[in-house]
């Protein structure tokens, strides 16, 4: 009842691997996860949740890590795109980015494979609109959607 | 980087109001953060305690009796996924659908939404066409107010500092007579308009007549607005001709509202597609009255 305002232990998994971290009530999971655990690969852009550079996946679920509270992930599974590939071997999302020229300055990729990533979870076989509707809020700066959304279609088609 | 700040999780709605009294304006209750930390972050709000009220139960349930209540901690994405929700009220899901982007609806409730009251929400526009009540809770007892009172401006509700927002109650409504459209190229919409049509024998066939219209203009005033004057223009008329006064619909709507310029455009601008998207909606709603979902698209718009 009376709160917390000093930091408290939580307990996620990372990318598979389980860790326990003292954090402040205040800390943004963004933070937490480039400068504690050193994994750079969710950016810092828009900080308002309009962009899609911070997206990680919470239980699966696409989040914005520049606005949620690392707190939040007590007891959850987080994957950053650094979880993406097993060992040496790419996930297929990152296999057809590679194979359609779908990274450019490559700031916005980590956000559009895990938004991607999470989409196919939900639906195995998205329609070309719905995978539009489902990157609405991801933004590349390049302009570069074209290929992206051919990249994302390819690994639909052979769920399919 | 926030502001440190002291986090309480009450597990009843009792403890958080009775934290809500205690603290007076030093707390902020908290649910998705979708709104709430974009303003501490920019120091614009520096609220010393946090009241999660995630962890109260039943701010988190869908259910349907005679109304359906949405609890206010239910995300945009529970909304719009709900089997309950996607029967009862579709329209409310399809709106859900479509609010920002998938990790606004992931995270962000249906409460932290009204409660914050942004001029350009698509659910304090939709919940004023069907007619939606909110329920407050307080130390004293509980309280229901209609949406129209609840939102009093920009930024601001009727919600005093010790009560909570515990969720919203729709009274039934044909759902196959509504719509919602809005319009924009930014992150929040430049206009959005929703249409609800009460027909008289209420089971939607093509032939009836509009008993009762309401139509809701948000995002283009400091609160989302009915526009009574357009909606007397339609009642009694027979949904098969809703052609002929769509028109005049439109320019009455335009007419009820006083736009502001701003980046989202022009006073006379968005004076213009009041007129025009009030056609698009009611146009929308009379041939789902009828039955018919039309194939409509418009540009920069999302038809709901």
């Amino acid at each position: 009842m009376d709160g917390a305002r000093s930091p408290e232990t939580i307990h996620l998994v990372v990318n598979g691997r389980a860790c326990d971290l003292e954090v402040a009530p205040h800390a943004l999971l963004l933070d937490v996860l480039r400068d504690v655990l050193d994994l750079k690969g969710a950016k810092r852009s828009c900080d308002t949740q309009v962009c899609g550079a911070c997206t990680v996946l919470i239980d699966g679920m696409a989040v914005s890590a520049c606005t949620y509270l690392a707190v939040e992930a007590d007891g959850r599974a987080v994957l950053t795109v650094e979880g993406l590939a097993e060992g040496e071997t790419l996930h297929p999302l990152q296999r057809a980015f590679l194979d359609a020229g779908a990274v450019q300055c490559g700031f916005c990729t980590s956000g559009m494979l895990l938004t991607a990533r999470a989409m196919l979870a939900e639906t195995t076989a998205p329609s070309r609109q719905e995978v539009l509707h489902y990157l609405r809020g991801s933004l590349c700066r390049c302009t570069g959607y074209r290929k992206i959304v051919e990249a994302i279609m390819a690994v639909a088609e052979t769920a399919r | 980087m926030l502001r440190p700040f002291t986090l309480h999780r009450p597990e009843t709605a009792e403890e958080a109001c009775a934290l809500l009294a205690r603290l007076g304006e030093d707390a902020v209750p908290y649910a998705g953060g979708t709104e709430l930390l974009l303003l501490m972050k920019l120091g614009l709000l520096r609220p010393p305690h946090l009241v999660d009220v995630k962890r109260i139960r039943e701010l988190n349930e869908l259910a349907d009796g005679g109304r359906l209540t949405i609890g206010a901690t239910v995300t945009h994405r529970s909304l719009e996924r709900s089997p309950l929700v996607r029967a009862r009220c579709p329209l409310v899901a399809s709106v859900a659908r479509h609010v920002a982007n998938v990790r606004v609806r992931n995270v962000g409730t249906i409460g932290g939404n009204l409660a914050f009251a942004d001029p350009h929400s698509d659910l304090a526009t939709l919940f004023l066409a069907l007619d939606a009540h909110v329920e407050l809770v307080s130390p004293g007892g509980r309280r229901e107010l209609s949406l129209g009172d609840f939102v009093r401006g920009p930024w601001e509700t009727a919600r005093r500092p010790d009560e909570l927002l515990a969720g919203v109650r729709l009274a039934p409504w044909p759902s196959r007579a509504a719509a919602y459209v809005k319009f924009g190229v930014h992150e929040r919409p430049t206009l959005g308009i929703a249409v609800a049509l009460g027909l008289n024998g209420g089971d939607g066939r093509a032939g009836a007549r509009i008993q009762d219209a309401r139509i809701a203009v948000g995002c283009v005033g400091p609160r989302p607005a009915r526009m009574f004057t357009a909606e007397a223009r339609l009642r009694g008329v027979s949904v098969d001709r809703v052609d002929d006064v769509v028109g005049a619909v439109g320019d009455s709507a335009a007419a009820g509202v006083d736009p502001a310029d701003d980046l989202h455009g022009s006073a006379d601008y968005k004076r213009e597609m009041v007129a025009v998207f009030v056609r698009r909606a009611l146009r929308v709603a009379a041939a789902r009255a009828g039955g018919v979902e039309p194939a409509t698209s418009f540009p920069y718009a999302v038809v709901a």
